[in-house]
């Protein structure tokens, strides 16, 4: 039953995955002109002058003379059935072996992010919705609305800056100097971790406010419930009887945000990044869709919504799984 | 409404005013209420008045450069000057430029000179809205080659007072029209979806799905992308609203969508086809007036996203382009880590940016909750 579930929502993907891919090539397409402008442009600058035979030869070696159609054919055969991204027009390099280490990166800070999300909100919703009203209420609310009027740059900014006038150092990366370019090592893996709760932070802190929120408006709907007077009318202890039955009950629409967080964060995680310089593909990304580098910049657009997508199907699963009540239809 | 089910005399007559008062009155009682929500109200009428009149209110033209002002720190204005016996008059301290001989760093330092500002005085002329011209400012210096930095300087020396109320000009309207266009979409697609059902409702589900599986930012930014920058102003602030309500309106679609499927089948919509009224008067005269309210609260929570969204797209650079002022263009400047540690003043659009979002939230929440004075 439930695998019958999983697997139907699976092939559900593949229409929208399809869909993605085809707003990705568009959107990569919707600049006019294309990268050989842009690049003719730049050379024109420093006053070299491209003839126009040349021009055509690249623009046919490139595939950019062919229609829309053959174009986003090619792009997206080669990418499902070669794992072939095509070649960054900057970079002259294939865009797979731009792209991957930062992919993997966003995803780690994405996750990172969401862990803390989640184990920073859960303790806090419960405590501000069983200790309504009190002191420490007001204090996660106000932080809550704060956390969620303040942009994630300015936030990044404003932490930048009491690292560099207060504590002297520069915050931003995600790597000290001698590891930036060293190949993975234990040390690396040390070294990032200790630059990685600042953009966990950064990017937390607005997804943590609203969960607060979430966490909290179920919860109280649930404690007011005849079920909890009875627990409590048979001697339970607060604590237990907290944790057992109206968190649990709470806890579904907490997992369903999965779906709509991971988007926010990812999203986050480019302006975040573009920010504190880190490397990961936001800056990359902005770069490539400045110069209209449209194979980079179409296989940033396309992994980064295929994630979002990912992250809607394991929230809908976690959803089946966690509650009996969700119906498999 | 607990509280004025009492049987004392009093809370009868309170009954009755309930029971004679008009929805729109119920609403606002509700409102009234809450108190974050009156103060968000206050503050964001507050912000739109400064971005209505925001030429009287800046002492200075906003685009007016000064090389000797790069970035002076912000003035304080006093009130109370005992210089002469007791007098109660705007002035603030002029500042002193000193340059350090051996690192050519500039330095500000405030003197003992006192530069008044009148009170509704002449200064730097503008053309209100482009359409009327004047010279009147709220606060101007008296002696016009006197210069005044309440919020400090920026790089090229230009007045960030005045910069950031004219960017609230841009900032909260691009609010409101973003939101006007995704109240026509998501009221249009929303409505349709809820009250045809059937394959037109699962169409349009999908295609908001789609959307909001999308990640905003890199979608908007390869929208942005695409703009040319030699676009005039009107143009790109026009187009980064578009592009900003194309995944705003997805949110009152659902919100529409589910109170028209709510809707339907009550009994006064019934009772209005069987009277043999049109569809369009159906669905304009008689199940629109009871969403309003619910409308205008999803409305009003719309607006901070876009604020934020145009904010964000601004200061990577691929939203409004200088000489456009919005608070995301005037954040962009705040960039680079060794300017905002010489001038942290650059931060105030974001206070700006933070109290206009949290004014708006708060009062879309007290909407929200006054929406249903029935349900209390």
């Amino acid at each position: 039953m439930i695998w019958r579930f999983i697997i139907k929502r699976i092939l559900w993907m593949v229409p929208f995955l399809i869909a993605v891919s085809m707003v990705s090539f568009l959107l990569i397409q919707a600049p006019p002109g294309d990268y050989l402008t842009t690049y003719i442009a730049k050379l024109a600058e420093s006053n070299e002058v491209m003839d126009q035979a040349s021009i055509n030869d690249l623009r046919q070696r490139f595939g950019l003379d062919q229609s829309i159609f053959v174009q986003y054919w090619k792009w997206i055969s080669n990418i499902v059935l070669h794992g072939d991204f095509g070649m960054s027009f900057e970079w002259r390099q294939p865009v797979s072996q731009l792209i991957w280490e930062r992919m993997a990166l966003t995803l780690l800070l994405s996750m990172a992010t969401l862990i803390f999300t989640w184990a920073v909100a859960f303790p806090i919703g419960v405590y501000s919705a069983v200790r309504k009203y009190s002191v420490g209420d007001y204090i996660a609310t106000t932080l809550g609305f704060l956390g969620l009027a303040t942009p994630n740059f300015l936030l990044a900014l404003i932490l930048m800056y009491i690292g560099v006038v207060y504590f002297g150092s520069d915050v931003g990366g995600l790597f000290s100097d001698p590891f930036k370019n060293a190949p993975w090592s234990w040390d690396k893996v040390v070294d990032l971790s200790r630059h990685l709760w600042l953009p966990v932070v950064v990017l937390g802190t607005g997804s943590t406010a609203s969960l607060i929120r979430i966490m909290r408006a179920n919860l109280l709907d649930e404690l007011n419930k005849p079920y909890v007077d009875t627990a409590r009318a048979k001697g339970l202890s607060e604590f237990r009887l907290i944790m057992k039955y109206p968190v649990r009950v709470a806890l579904n629409p907490f997992v369903s945000t999965i779906g709509w967080v991971l988007p926010q964060l990812v999203s986050g995680a480019v302006v975040t990044a573009i920010v504190l310089s880190l490397p990961l593909s936001g800056p990359l990304m902005l770069q490539a869709l400045m110069s209209q580098d449209m194979y980079l910049a179409g296989a940033f657009v396309l992994m980064l919504s295929s994630l979002t997508v990912i992250g809607m199907l394991i929230s809908d699963i976690l959803l089946v799984l966690l509650d009996p009540r969700v119906r498999y239809e | 409404m607990s509280d004025l089910s009492d049987t004392s005399g009093a809370a009868t007559t309170g009954a009755d005013r309930i029971a004679v008062a008009s929805q729109s009155q119920l609403i606002w009682w509700a409102f009234r209420k809450h108190k974050l929500a009156m103060a968000g109200l206050v503050i964001t009428v507050i912000l739109y008045l400064i971005g209505a009149f925001a030429e009287v209110l800046s002492p200075e033209d906003p685009n007016d450069q000064d090389r000797r002002a790069v970035f002076q720190p912000p003035q304080m204005i006093h009130f109370v000057d005992t210089s002469a016996g007791f007098s109660i008059r705007p002035y603030v301290y002029a500042m002193e430029r000193h340059r350090d001989p051996t690192s050519l760093a500039v330095t500000y330092t405030a003197s003992d000179r006192k530069i008044y500002l009148h009170l509704f005085g002449k200064g730097a002329p503008y053309v209100f809205w482009g359409l009327i011209p004047g010279d009147l400012h709220l606060l101007a210096t008296e002696d016009p080659s006197d210069r005044v930095f309440l919020f400090g300087a920026d790089r090229l020396g230009r007045d960030m007072f005045s910069r950031v109320l004219y960017g609230t000009r841009i900032s909260m309207s691009i609010g409101l029209v973003g939101v006007a266009i995704s109240l026509i979409l998501g009221v249009t697609l929303g409505g349709i979806s809820g009250y045809y059902g059937g394959w037109v409702d699962t169409a349009i589900q999908r295609v908001i799905e789609f959307i909001l599986s999308l990640p905003t930012i890199p979608v908007w930014l390869a929208l942005a992308a695409a703009l040319p920058p030699s676009w005039p102003i009107y143009q790109q602030y026009f187009v980064i609203t578009l592009i900003i309500s194309l995944v705003g309106w997805t949110e009152l679609g659902r919100v529409v969508r589910g109170r028209f499927l709510a809707l339907k089948n009550e009994d006064f919509v019934i009772a209005a086809r069987l009277d043999g009224a049109s569809e369009a008067r159906i669905i304009f005269r008689h199940m629109l007036p009871s969403l309003t309210s619910h409308i205008i609260a999803s409305l009003t929570l719309a607006i901070p996203l876009m604020i934020l969204a145009e904010t964000g797209l601004s200061f990577l650079g691929l939203g409004l382009q200088p000489p456009a002022i919005s608070w995301g263009v005037l954040l962009k400047e705040a960039q680079n880590i060794r300017t905002i540690s010489q001038a942290p003043w650059l931060f105030i659009p974001g206070l700006f940016v933070v109290f206009s979002v949290l004014a708006f939230n708060f009062l879309g929440d007290g909407m929200r909750d006054a929406a249903d004075p029935y349900e209390q």
